[in-house]
């Protein structure tokens, strides 16, 4: 193992959870509800129409995030090394696994431990491990 | 009320994410390398983000009502089984190879980038594979047990 010096930013990853925190928590205490994404953007086409109204609202949220801060910082690096094919393979599986787990990284992984659930511990897990397998066969195996 | 407040939620959740990386898949990606060149700094979005969420968590589940006095509704499954297994396993590799989990990817089509809205496209598909299944087997279920209680 190899630490990446150059591109480690604890500080920027501290502050960004932070704010992630404060909006899972500020969610729960409003509206009384989980933050967790797949679970919201999952359930949009599939509950009754008054259900759906925070949904979409949450979601553009996320959507107009960067725009709001380009307003005030410059354009975040940002770059996808899948090919297309690959793309859409993992959506799929992102897609099915997260409701089939009932969670995704913000509802099993920050919302689910803060609430000290076993069952998201047993998901956060199970998708780092498979997430570091993943990785391990793309950049080390299948030589990428 | 509580739309307004889910948009903002959203918003600041989706300003986390940028900040802290997450929105960028070559950096997820990074983080779950640790054969290769390790980035460990997505380690402590989870770390603060726990540590900020862990008090009003557990006064949330104290709350009959929420601040905007609409009733609590907490996840109540607490079963551990092959679903949430094999469903997070599918999910981290998925997540491994694209670098995009759910809360990301949808921040990411503010890129405008083909990429990010192929991937938005493929997951929501996916989740509509599992709404359906779901929805065929539960049926299915109802189903056998309406036949199990007219032959008694």
């Amino acid at each position: 193992m190899t630490i990446d010096w150059t591109h480690f930013t604890p500080w920027a990853s501290l502050a960004g959870g932070v704010l992630i925190g404060l909006a899972a928590a500020a969610f729960v205490l409003l509206n009384g509800r989980v933050a967790g994404i797949s679970g919201i953007l999952g359930g949009l086409l599939f509950v009754p129409p008054e259900d759906r109204a925070w949904r979409v609202a949450f979601l553009a949220g996320l959507i107009v995030a960067l725009p709001v801060w380009l307003v005030a910082a410059p354009m975040p690096e940002f770059r996808i090394d899948a090919g297309w094919g690959t793309l859409v393979v993992a959506g799929l599986l992102v897609g099915i696994g997260t409701r089939y787990a009932g969670g995704c990284t913000s509802g099993h992984g920050v919302c689910g431990l803060s609430r000290f659930s076993l069952r998201s511990l047993v998901a956060t897990l199970s998708f780092m491990a498979a997430g570091f397998a993943a990785v391990y066969v793309v950049r080390h195996l299948a030589g990428g | 009320m509580q739309v307004a407040a889910s948009f903002l939620v959203g918003l600041v959740f989706g300003l986390g994410l940028i900040l802290a990386g997450m929105a960028n898949p070559a950096k997820v990606q990074g983080f779950l390398d640790i054969a290769g060149l390790w980035d460990p700094s997505l380690a402590m979005v989870m770390g603060g983000a726990i540590a900020v969420a862990l008090v009003p968590f557990a006064l949330a589940r104290r709350m009959p009502r929420s601040l905007l006095g609409v009733t609590m509704s907490l996840p109540t499954v607490s079963r551990i089984d092959w679903r949430v297994v094999l469903g997070s396993l599918a999910f981290g590799v998925g997540w491994g190879l694209a670098g995009f989990c759910p809360g990301p990817a949808i921040v990411a089509l503010g890129t405008g980038e083909a990429k990010a809205i192929v991937f938005v496209i493929a997951m929501a598909a996916g989740m509509g594979v599992y709404e359906l299944v779901d929805l065929r087997t539960r049926r299915h279920a109802l189903v056998s047990a309406q036949d199990r209680l007219l032959k008694e």
